[in-house]
């Protein structure tokens, strides 16, 4: 191995774009998070703007009535703040009247709330005091002026951690709000390492959210939860640090360093994954005779850039051309970066216009971007992925090793197809 | 503060965007953080545009507003003028850049850019989506139609469609056949598909054709005033309506009125006895005020159908529609909040529903079939083919649309004689849409359920003091789903009517026969 492999992108130099960004805000999160979460409603405080977002980027509307709304602001509530607050009060004691079975109420900053400088964070306080001990309200930001797309699961969280309860005791805390199937999988493959007190942020209900102290270990299952992380450093407890556990190669990594911080050994680990591993292996390769050899851009979206490079080079043969992030967490991401095979560039930020100068440079045989630059660039004769599917779909640990790299192939071989190429 | 789950309308720099998104050699300039770029998916995902939309958005963060925002803006205008090469610029601020007040407008001005550069003013807090779209426009019309001579030839422009509209696409070429079998030219179509330039000759026209009210009434009366255009007041949507549109337009234009009707078959289709089933359908129609006014004439007149609910959503235009619904007898349902048409719908109890993608999803919960006939859309409200509103082939299309989700009209009447039946029942649904029945048994309940939300537990009691005996209950369960709700309410308001408190076999009877038509 050469030294270049050794330390991967690790000291790539970093293009730096600022620009228009073509990327969601926070607020996004919302739409999985109020499914993870079955006893909390999300109340945006914000415009109208920030109500068509969400339901335009929930694309199908889910309207089992859904568990979250927006409080939007009117010209009253702009000429005096104490009205508005007045307003906000009343409107989530309606909503909590017509709800009882909601335990958690998370009020979300949205740009306009942050720039008239309404204060969520007292909002909660009282509002919490007012509903107590029924409902406890949180607040966090999810503006775009703050928050980049997946950034808002990051807020949310990190605004739960200092109300988790304390413990002494030795658990390790899992980090990120996955499909509910992926999290039991997690589970069990915890369990079968003998990891005893394993718990989950966010908990699928109030009461099951999880403790919190000194002797708590977590891992990170999303990259983007660097504010959650500090939140948790707080509180003392310790991070285990791993690659993302996407891929066959990346759980193996985790479940490692996960292991190895509880003392298990390698043996046990490999004893415990040798037949999903083998599966994943297999699932991984047949997606991969369609991907190996195809270069692949990503613009920049929600934070996944790095690892799901990583898993697409290391595993599936492909070569990665640009790999944009919103934004580069250094700690959090160098494994990540050890890991990425040097070659592409690595860029923070965006310009959209410049980043689509290059993409049109390089045609890459895929190009990993959002919903509003998918059929454009397909119009232009360039493959694309939407990535956010990447966060609505099960794409985490072995079991969806497969399904991960289907979701890239799945492009490829339908232009095969239409092409009469297949 | 307004609590708001699923709107009808987005905000007014939607309706913005969707002016400039129709033209070419417009670009648009917003002030505007990250995440409002969401506004592009609109356009690329659900119209499946081929081309990104013609606009900028400022992309500012927190760190920028102590600073200098207002730098930010002048800079991506020039970019954006520098890359896109625009015939005219609009510029104007989202919702939270409306805040910080930076002047988009003046701030545009003073680059002393080369091209006519219009400031849009579009209140977030006051206004919406429908209001961006007709002030866009007209704010294009003020700023760049000249004074000119009329066309030699008489012409008329086509005002009104614009981007992510429900049909609009199909609709212009239906209008445009109608106007051409009268020999009169389309000066203009606008704002989809013209350019700066075309907008600049709107003048050159002998008068206009609105097509959508709600995108361009505002542009027509000013164009009326400054440019002497008289405009159409009928909305050609269903064959009475287009018939009546061929007369107006006639004698604008001072032609003959003309229109080749072999193509148009929706009245013997209408006619044939096959539809007779159609009579009496209780329809409930709710969307923008333009087409849901237009589906509650054709309903009536056109389907022969009863129509038991009329409402929109766009309170702007609520007059005309409440005015209608009059005369039709029911009472206007105008709001913005989907949960108050819900209630309305649930109360009804009609057998179909007429809406806008969100009553698609309150007819699919109480399992009564619902067409969609106006705006919010939806990636399926952009079909491949050719299937427009207005003119000849729209008021086909209305007809088979419409017919389409409900159950036809003899097995409807199997259903009825054999409701025991364990295979050909009616909990099924329509038999030509195999595997997707709606939660028909619960439909009636469902409805009453709904009928008797929160909202309604204080006021609403005395209706619910009627109890069916088990005997009636059966009786009623043996009533086809699509007509049970409608016999439950009847039933229930003819017992409280005659102050009856308990429902027997022999009240729904006498109910039944009492309701008879």
């Amino acid at each position: 191995m050469n030294d270049q492999a050794i330390i991967g992108c690790t000291n790539t130099p970093v293009i730096k774009e600022r620009g228009q960004h073509e990327v969601f805000c926070g607020l996004t999160g919302i739409i999985w998070l109020h499914r993870k979460m079955q006893d909390a409603f999300f109340l945006v405080v914000g415009s109208r703007t920030c109500a068509h977002l969400l339901q335009s980027a929930a694309g199908v509307m889910i309207f089992a009535e859904p568990r979250f709304g927006t409080a939007i602001l009117e010209e009253g509530d702009l000429a005096g703040l104490k009205d508005a607050n007045d307003e906000l009060d009343r409107e989530v004691g309606r909503l909590l009247e017509r709800r009882p079975d909601i335990r958690q109420l998370f009020l979300v900053g949205s740009c306009p709330s942050e720039v008239i400088k309404l204060d969520l964070a007292r909002a909660a306080e009282r509002l919490s005091s007012a509903h107590a001990p029924h409902v406890r309200v949180l607040n966090y930001s999810g503006s775009g002026i703050e928050t980049t797309f997946t950034e808002g699961e990051d807020a949310c969280l990190a605004a739960m951690v200092p109300g988790l309860a304390k413990t002494d005791a030795s658990n390790l805390l899992l980090v990120g709000a996955l499909p509910d199937v992926v999290e039991d999988q997690a589970r069990t493959l915890l369990a079968d390492l003998g990891i005893e007190t394993v718990q989950v942020l966010p908990g699928r209900r109030a009461d099951q959210d999880p403790q919190v102290g000194p002797n708590t270990r977590y891992a990170l299952l999303q990259p983007f939860l660097g504010e959650t992380a500090a939140e948790l450093d707080k509180r003392g407890a310790k991070r285990v640090a791993a690659p993302f556990p996407f891929g066959e190669e990346g759980t193996t990594l985790w479940l490692r360093a996960v292991a190895a911080a509880f003392g298990i050994g390698d043996a046990t680990v490999d004893r415990v994954t040798a037949a999903p591993r083998a599966r994943a292996r297999k699932a991984v390769a047949a997606a991969a005779e369609t991907l190996a050899g195809q270069s692949i851009f990503f613009m920049p979206d929600s934070q996944l850039e790095l690892p799901l490079a990583r898993f697409l080079t290391r595993e599936c043969g492909m070569e990665a051309i640009e790999v944009g992030v919103p934004f580069l967490h250094s700690k959090i991401m160098a494994d990540e970066l050890a890991l990425l095979p040097g070659g592409p560039r690595i860029a923070e930020g965006q310009d959209v216009d410049l980043q689509l100068d290059r993409v049109r440079a390089d045609r890459p045989d895929i190009t990993v971007c959002g919903l509003g630059l998918a059929n454009p660039l397909e119009r232009e004769g360039l493959t694309t992925k939407w990535a956010i599917e990447l966060v609505f779909t099960p794409v985490h640990f072995y079991e969806q090793a497969g399904d991960l790299a289907a979701l890239f192939a799945r492009p490829l071989r339908r232009k095969a197809i239409l092409e009469g190429t297949a | 503060m307004k609590l708001t789950v699923w709107t009808y309308e987005g905000p007014p720099h939607v309706g913005a965007l969707r002016v400039a998104t129709g033209m070419k050699g417009l670009h648009y300039v917003l002030h505007a953080p990250q995440g409002d770029t969401y506004a592009d998916l609109l356009f690329t995902m659900i119209e499946r545009r081929g081309k990104r939309p013609p606009i900028t958005y400022t992309t500012f963060q927190a760190r920028d507003l102590g600073s200098d925002t207002a730098t930010l803006f002048k800079d991506a205008c020039l970019a954006a003028y520098e890359r896109h090469k625009p015939e005219a610029l609009i510029v104007g601020a989202s919702c939270t850049a409306e805040l910080i007040q930076d002047d988009p407008g003046g701030l545009a001005e003073a680059l002393g850019l080369p091209i006519p550069v219009i400031a849009l003013d579009l209140p977030s807090y006051s206004r919406k989506e429908l209001f961006g779209t007709d002030e866009t426009f007209y704010q294009l019309c003020r700023a760049l139609a000249k004074p000119m001579d009329r066309t030699p030839e008489v012409s008329c422009n086509i005002i009104g469609p614009v981007g992510l509209g429900f049909r609009h696409r199909d609709d212009v070429v239906e209008v445009t056949k109608l106007l051409e079998g009268m020999g009169i030219a389309a000066n203009a179509v606008a704002p989809m598909g013209s350019r700066p330039a075309d907008i600049a000759r709107l003048g050159a026209a002998h008068f206009n054709v609105l097509l959508y009210p709600e995108h361009a009434e505002n542009a027509a009366r000013w164009l009326e005033r400054e440019h002497g255009q008289p405009y159409t007041k009928t909305v050609p949507i269903g064959s009475d309506a287009t018939a009546a549109f061929v007369v107006e337009v006639a004698k604008l234009a001072g032609v003959k009125p003309a229109m080749d009707t072999d193509a148009l078959r929706q009245p013997w289709w209408s006619a044939s006895v096959d539809s007779t089933y159609l009579t009496g359908k209780r329809v409930f129609i709710f969307g923008d005020a333009t087409h849901a006014m237009a589906a509650a004439k054709v309903a009536r007149g056109e389907m022969g159908f009863e129509v038991c609910g009329l409402g929109c959503y766009n309170r702007e235009f609520a007059r005309p529609l409440r005015a209608l619904a009059k005369e039709l007898g029911v009472e206007a349902t105008i709001t913005d909040d989907y949960l108050e048409v819900e209630r309305a719908i649930a109360a009804a109890a009609p057998e179909m529903v007429l809406g806008t993608q969100m009553e698609r999803h309150i007819g699919k919960r109480l399992g009564i079939p619902c067409a969609v006939i106006s705006s919010p859309v939806h990636v399926q409200d952009f079909p491949a083919r050719h299937s427009p509103q207005m003119g000849i082939e729209g008021a086909n299309v209305l007809f088979d649309t419409w017919v389409h989700p409900l159950v036809m009209g003899l097995e409807e009447h199997l259903l009825t004689m054999f409701r025991e039946d364990f295979e050909f029942s009616d909990e099924a649904g329509p038999s030509h849409h195999g595997g997707h029945a709606p939660a028909a048994t619960d439909a009636g309940a469902a409805a009453l359920r709904l009928a008797d939300g929160p909202d309604d537990i204080s006021e609403g009691k005395t209706e619910l003091q009627v109890v069916w005996v088990p005997a009636a209950e059966k009786e009623l369960r043996k009533i086809p789903f699509f007509v049970r709700g409608k016999a439950k309410r009847n039933t229930e308001a003819f017992a409280i009517e005659r102050g009856v408190s308990e429902i027997s076999v022999e009240t729904l009877y006498e109910a039944k026969a009492h309701y008879a038509r």
